[in-house]
């Protein structure tokens, strides 16, 4: 380091020469690597979806399963019908929530699942078998304790039994709240019912310790999880959000109904 | 040769980014609830530590004395961003659990600190091996908290079960506070406890002498 290179003239091209180089670097980065990660968003969340709906994807081609069993639909949740959306490709659920147009900030007494901002129109994936439906793959999701949690919650084609529920993004306390990724806890959904009979005021949820399973009320209730209190409340309340009126309920009725 | 071997290993044990110099404690909490973080964490941060120190020693003769922190921070910068578009391009999952720890590899002490005390004062190869040598460093630190808080925490290695937990109906109960960030801290106080124990060099004079404790007189 020598000391005419603290000269104006000389700490000006060194950093812009700098900046430059890097920024070079870091776009080119980028940009040739960019369609590597979308390729990899997608696998993670087409994976998620028919882990879900229980489909056995281990060893298959992931993005040919999900196309040959899966199919796409968008929802608007004030109507409960389907709808199309402008740019189906690249409309993302979460953006919209928080676009004035195509999302609607959540009235406080009813947002129990704490999202604040709820888009008009949410994807949901239909699984059919000769036109008959099968599996319906609906995304929630709330705030736990920590961090707000992404998942499916997939019923059958009555509309009210569960298949399974599985998250895909969440920053909940690993070993506690994080045991909602636990296979076993998670192996207690598949079966339970969402509705009791005749209504659709959502019922499912978790309660703190074990399910007694000799109480009529067992096929509403799962296993809290121990030490997540919080996170327990929130699994419950997002589900009960998203089953709810305000989330896919009129959407489920239509369905029963016969079309939507 | 010596000088190289010097550098790799010396910052393994005997001069050690965490446990001598108290440099990147921080991350070391975060990423270590597993081993499998802990390792792609170590492998990012000998990276980092290796190519910025490479990068900031070739220009070291250009760099202007006024702006060098600047200078450095822009190099490292920009190569975690690279290595963060790496990982999340061929490691999407694990790049998934590490999340914004990877960004944050740009404000690991040892990486600047490293770049500032040893690449801005020597030649660009021996530079390269000091970075991994401390990268190194970092990580075997790294793995050691990893091991035992993911055996302790959560009964598995790598991700595969060594101590069927009481959950999944097995007889290990999972010691929730190893997944706790405050177990990093005890761990790596016993590692630099142990590490003192077999190399006394590294023992500091005490600054102060604990005073006597006042006797209590009766009441």
């Amino acid at each position: 380091m020598s000391a005419n290179n603290d000269t104006i003239g000389k700490t000006i091209t060194v950093t812009v020469l700098l900046c430059v180089v890097c920024s070079v670097i870091v776009s080119a980065a980028a940009v040739l690597l960019k369609p590597m990660q979308i390729a990899n968003k997608n696998l993670d969340r087409q994976t998620n979806i028919l882990a879900a709906a229980g489909i056995d994807y281990e060893g298959k081609d992931i993005p040919e399963l999900f196309a040959s069993t899966i199919t796409k639909k968008y929802v608007d949740l004030a109507t409960g019908k389907y709808t199309e959306v402008a740019d189906p490709a690249r409309y993302d659920a979460k953006k919209a929530a928080k676009n004035p147009e195509l999302g609607i900030v959540v009235d406080k007494k009813d947002d129990i699942a704490s999202i604040k901002y709820q888009a008009k129109v949410m994807p949901v994936y239909l699984v059919e078998q000769n036109g008959q439906l099968e599996k319906v793959i609906l995304p929630v999701h709330g705030y736990g304790l920590w961090s707000t949690l992404y998942g499916f919650l997939a019923l059958e084609g009555d509309l009210n039994t569960v298949v399974g529920l599985g998250f895909y993004s969440h920053a909940e306390t690993p070993g506690l709240g994080g045991e909602v990724d636990n296979a076993k806890w998670k192996s207690q959904w598949p079966g339970k019912s969402v509705y009791p009979a005749g209504s659709m005021e959502p019922a499912l949820g978790l309660v703190k310790g074990s399910v007694d399973n000799t109480s009529d009320k067992a096929k509403y209730q799962i296993d809290g999880l121990s030490g997540a209190t919080l996170t327990s409340n929130g699994v419950t309340n997002l589900v009960q959000f998203w089953m709810g009126a305000k989330g896919y309920a009129p959407f489920l009725a239509n369905l029963k109904a016969g079309g939507a | 040769m010596s000088a190289t071997k010097d550098v790799l290993v010396t910052p393994l044990f005997k001069n050690n980014p965490i446990g001598l110099q108290i440099l990147g404690v921080c991350s070391a909490l975060a990423v270590t609830t597993n081993l499998n973080t802990a390792m792609v964490m170590t492998l990012a941060v000998v990276v980092v530590t290796a190519f910025s120190n490479m990068f900031v020693s070739l220009i070291r003769n250009q760099i202007p004395s006024s702006v060098r922190i600047i200078c450095q921070m822009t190099i490292i910068a920009s190569l975690v961003i690279v290595v963060d578009q790496i990982l999340k391009a061929y490691a999407y999952d694990v790049s998934k659990q590490l999340s914004v720890f990877v960004g944050l590899i740009i404000t690991n002490c040892i990486v600047m600190g490293r770049a500032e005390a040893f690449a801005m004062k020597n030649p660009p190869g021996i530079s390269f091996m000091d970075g991994i040598g401390n990268g190194l460093g970092y990580g075997v630190v790294l793995i050691f908290v990893g091991f035992l808080r993911e055996l302790f925490g959560a009964g598995k290695l790598f991700g595969i079960e060594v101590l069927p937990l009481v959950n999944d109906g097995g007889w290990y109960l999972a010691n929730g506070m190893m997944l706790l960030p405050p177990s990093a801290f005890f761990i790596i106080g016993i590692f630099i406890w142990v590490v003192r124990s077999f190399d006394k060099e590294q023992v500091e004079a005490p600054e102060f002498v604990l005073a006597k404790n006042s006797n209590k007189e009766a009441v």
